[in-house]
């Protein structure tokens, strides 16, 4: 599989990272020799074989729809030196 | 002197040399007021893992300063039950790591007790070198996603348990996969980690994915006789790859189990052993690239201005500025693995070789007690000898721990034995919710 820069800034772009020419340079043969490894996984038959998304059974638990304690606002804001009345404030989202 | 105060200047005299704690706490260790089945023992926490008020990085720069405003469920049973909390020990940034050497920028890197030259082991290397090198009762509250509870522990020479996945309650966990971890114990012996085992496992109504399983008083478990117990050695794991003095130990080890009376047979896993770690590894970033998003730099953690930027501008700076190299490799390929054109021949595939691996190991525990391995295929290599592999060199370690992880169930190692003065551990590993058998069959082994 082709691994090279124009494919290394796509995937950064998706996954908000600003990578140097540096970490590319660097990233693109270690990752090329990662995915051909797992490319071996094409050998395998898996016709008809449901995919395991844990890997034992989970089922689904609910609980009464009612009020219980839970973190204070206070609290939630605790860690955060970004916030305004209240409430968190970031970055323009749009 | 206090036990208290004891503990704490011996964590900071071992901390001077061995850098295997992140942060020692100083707060009065709440623990004390409490008596129970832990009184009298000091714990470690892997940092990834938070207990309330205590800085708790998870071994990354991204969350230097941030001080958790609740105990995760496992740091409270241990307070309730006498617990002293010492601090919080130095790991692979987020678990990223076999070696313990991937540490988050500005953090220090962990070294070996039996050689400094070499590494403790990962992701859990704190736990398992503080662990081996305190002088008091000790255990330590470890987790691994795909063998890091087991592969410190074996270099470092203690004992390591991975219990079912969902056996423990991962309530307060900074999680890497959610499909893979597990908090479990360490400690010098069979018996102190079979303690921590059963103070911490248990339903818990704030986790959803925790079993609602009985569970079993398995200290109780620890010297009962192991004659008739039947037990098959994996045969792949003593071939390709595995350094054979390591692999006489872990004979050594299984011929001792023979003479208790354990009837020992031969098996073969042909699937997990080929293609366990690619199933391993895709599904293991494709998680922790969606599990390191909620790091915006907002609401805990690292921060800075955000006046005038767009949210992608100041979420990618926060994030290329804080997470470390093996972060940005493992996001990058997390990310690639499930976008449009690739989820179907990557992640999907991976799940699906994942039942079939399920299926291989479920077959055998309906013959057998117990599967047994050397828990890693080499001693705890030298930093000098881990600076020249490539990052697939080094994912290959992790060989023999990645299957019972994907397939969530308990394992553990037990030190049987030194090669050129390091460490060997040995491996069993149960079906699922049978860690009382891993207790019986470890303190066999000491």
């Amino acid at each position: 599989m082709e691994v090279d820069k124009e494919l290394l800034e796509k995937v950064a772009s998706v996954a908000r990272l600003k990578l140097t020419d540096k970490e590319i340079d660097k990233f693109a043969p270690q990752m090329k020799e990662i995915l051909d490894f797992f490319g071996k996984l094409q050998e395998v038959d898996t016709e008809g074989i449901r995919p395991s998304f844990q890997p034992i059974e989970i089922k689904n638990r609910l609980r009464e729809d009612v009020i219980v304690n839970s973190l204070s606002q206070e609290d939630a804001l605790r860690n955060s030196s970004l916030k305004k009345d209240g409430y968190f404030k970031g970055p323009k989202a749009v | 002197m206090s036990h208290e105060k004891e503990a704490l200047e011996e964590a900071k005299k071992i901390n001077e040399e061995y850098h295997y704690l992140n942060t020692i706490t100083d707060k009065p260790l709440e623990g004390h007021m409490h008596q129970g089945k832990l009184s009298g023992y000091t714990v470690s926490v892997k940092d990834a893992i938070c207990v309330k008020d205590v800085e708790t990085t998870g071994g990354s720069a991204i969350l230097d300063g941030y001080k958790p405003v609740i105990d995760s469920t496992v740091s409270k049973k241990v307070k309730s039950q006498g617990g002293l909390i010492i601090g919080k020990t130095a790991q692979d940034a987020f678990g990223f790591g076999g070696f313990s050497v991937n540490v988050g920028i500005g953090k220090k890197i962990p070294l070996n007790p039996f050689d400094k030259e070499r590494a403790c082991g990962g992701s859990s290397g704190g736990c398992a070198g503080f662990t081996a090198k305190t002088n008091l009762k000790h255990v330590s509250l470890a987790e691994s996603t795909g063998g890091s509870i087991v592969c410190p522990a074996s270099f470092c020479g203690v004992v390591g348990l991975c219990p079912t996945y969902g056996r423990v309650s991962r309530y307060g966990l900074l999680d890497y996969g959610n499909s893979l971890d597990k908090i479990g114990p360490m400690g010098k012996n069979v018996k102190d980690t079979a303690l921590l085992l059963e103070v911490i496992s248990g339903f818990d109504s704030k986790e959803s994915t925790c079993a609602d399983v009985e569970v079993d008083e398995y200290s109780s478990f620890v010297g009962k006789d192991v004659k008739g117990m039947k037990i098959a050695l994996i045969k792949e794991c003593f071939g390709k790859g595995v350094n054979e003095k390591v692999a006489e130990q872990v004979n050594q080890a299984i011929e001792k189990l023979k003479e208790k009376g354990a009837v020992i047979e031969e098996v073969s896993l042909p699937l997990v052993s080929e293609y366990g770690l690619a199933v391993y590894y895709i599904l293991a970033m494709c998680e922790a690239s969606t599990n390191l998003a909620k790091y915006c730099g907002i609401r805990y953690g690292k921060m800075k201005d955000c006046t005038g930027k767009g949210f992608n501008e100041y979420f990618s700076e926060i994030r290329s500025e804080n997470l470390n190299e093996e972060s940005k490799r493992r996001i990058m390929i997390g990310t690639f693995a499930r976008m449009a054109g690739f989820r179907d021949a990557y992640y999907i595939k991976a799940a699906k070789i994942r039942t079939k691996i399920i299926s291989e190991y479920k077959e055998q525990f309906e013959k057998y007690d117990a599967l047994i391995c050397p828990t890693m295929p080499v001693i705890a290599p030298k930093f000098s000898e881990i600076e020249k592999m490539t990052p697939l060199e080094n994912y290959m370690m992790d060989i023999l721990t990645v299957g019972p992880n994907l397939a969530g169930l308990p394992h553990i190692t037990i030190p049987t034995g030194k090669v050129d003065g390091m460490p060997v551990g040995t491996m069993l590993i149960a079906d699922h919710f049978e860690e009382k058998k891993l207790v019986q069959l470890g303190s066999a082994l000491e």
